[in-house]
């Protein structure tokens, strides 16, 4: 998958002035165990608002698999890399889905897989980078057929 | 079952980033609404001359039948190895190797 960079790009300086704001989550609409899952990977870290490009459906016809793709902007040097993105889905009986663990090796900070939605819902995903920042973003997608997680 | 596949290019210049895409067979039973006995991958790690470039972890929310798109820098020929471990430690293993001229 190739995601337009130029538009990412516009994307991302165009979200920068609040994107610089450390983002309280609206722990509230979460359900416990979301809000629990989110709370240990994100412990008493700030996080920030944008700088991922999740590329999902917005209706998936068969929640059993839905692909999603992420992809953050890096250089990928030791230095300076994406050290891991994290899935999270908010109506699912659990919120785990699953971790992309990066090296400088990987060359990009970019992975795709599928996943399984139980109904349709807010996907979250965090992103952390070599640096220790936390990168957020979500997503909805509504799915037609839900994906039932056996 | 959990007969996996991979799709590398044969070659490569130095430096370039490679796309690997991957695919295996596997129910990935978690059991949270089915009477079945939970049946799951732990991981896909994915190695370059032996070092880890790539790591998948996997939780519930991972369909059945696990694909995965995601790429490596190569800088030499380079054999490659992907490693699914089961939550029992059962591994599944597949090979290829990128040629750089």
């Amino acid at each position: 998958m190739k995601f337009d960079r130029r538009a990412f790009i516009t994307a991302s300086a165009a979200l920068v002035g609040v994107a610089l704001l450390p983002k309280r989550f609206a722990w509230a609409e979460l359900s416990d165990d979301v809000a629990d899952a989110l709370r240990a990977a994100i412990a008493d870290r700030e996080v920030v608002e944008g700088g991922i490009v999740l590329d999902a459906p917005d209706i998936a016809q068969n929640g059993a698999s839905v692909p999603v793709g992420v992809f953050v902007e890096s250089p990928m040097t030791a230095a300076d890399h994406v050290r891991e993105i994290r899935l999270f889905a908010t109506r699912n009986p659990s919120p785990q889905i699953g971790a992309f663990r990066f090296t400088p090796a990987s060359g990009r900070a970019e992975a795709t897989t599928r996943i399984r939605l139980a109904e349709g819902q807010e996907i979250i995903v965090l992103a952390e980078t070599s640096d220790g920042r936390l990168l957020r973003v979500s997503a909805t997608v509504e799915v037609t057929v839900g994906g039932c997680v056996t | 079952m959990s007969r996996p596949r991979i799709r590398l290019p044969d070659s490569a210049s130095p430096g370039e980033i490679i796309e690997i895409r991957t695919l295996i067979d596997h129910p990935m039973i978690t059991s949270l609404s089915s009477p079945q006995p939970r049946d799951m991958l732990a991981t896909l790690e994915a190695r370059m001359n032996g070092e880890t470039f790539f790591v998948y972890d996997f939780d519930n929310g991972t369909s059945a039948n696990p694909y995965h798109v995601f790429f490596a820098r190569v800088e030499e020929t380079s054999d490659f190895e992907f490693v699914w471990t089961h939550e029992n430690g059962e591994t599944f293993t597949a090979q290829g190797r990128v040629t750089v001229a």
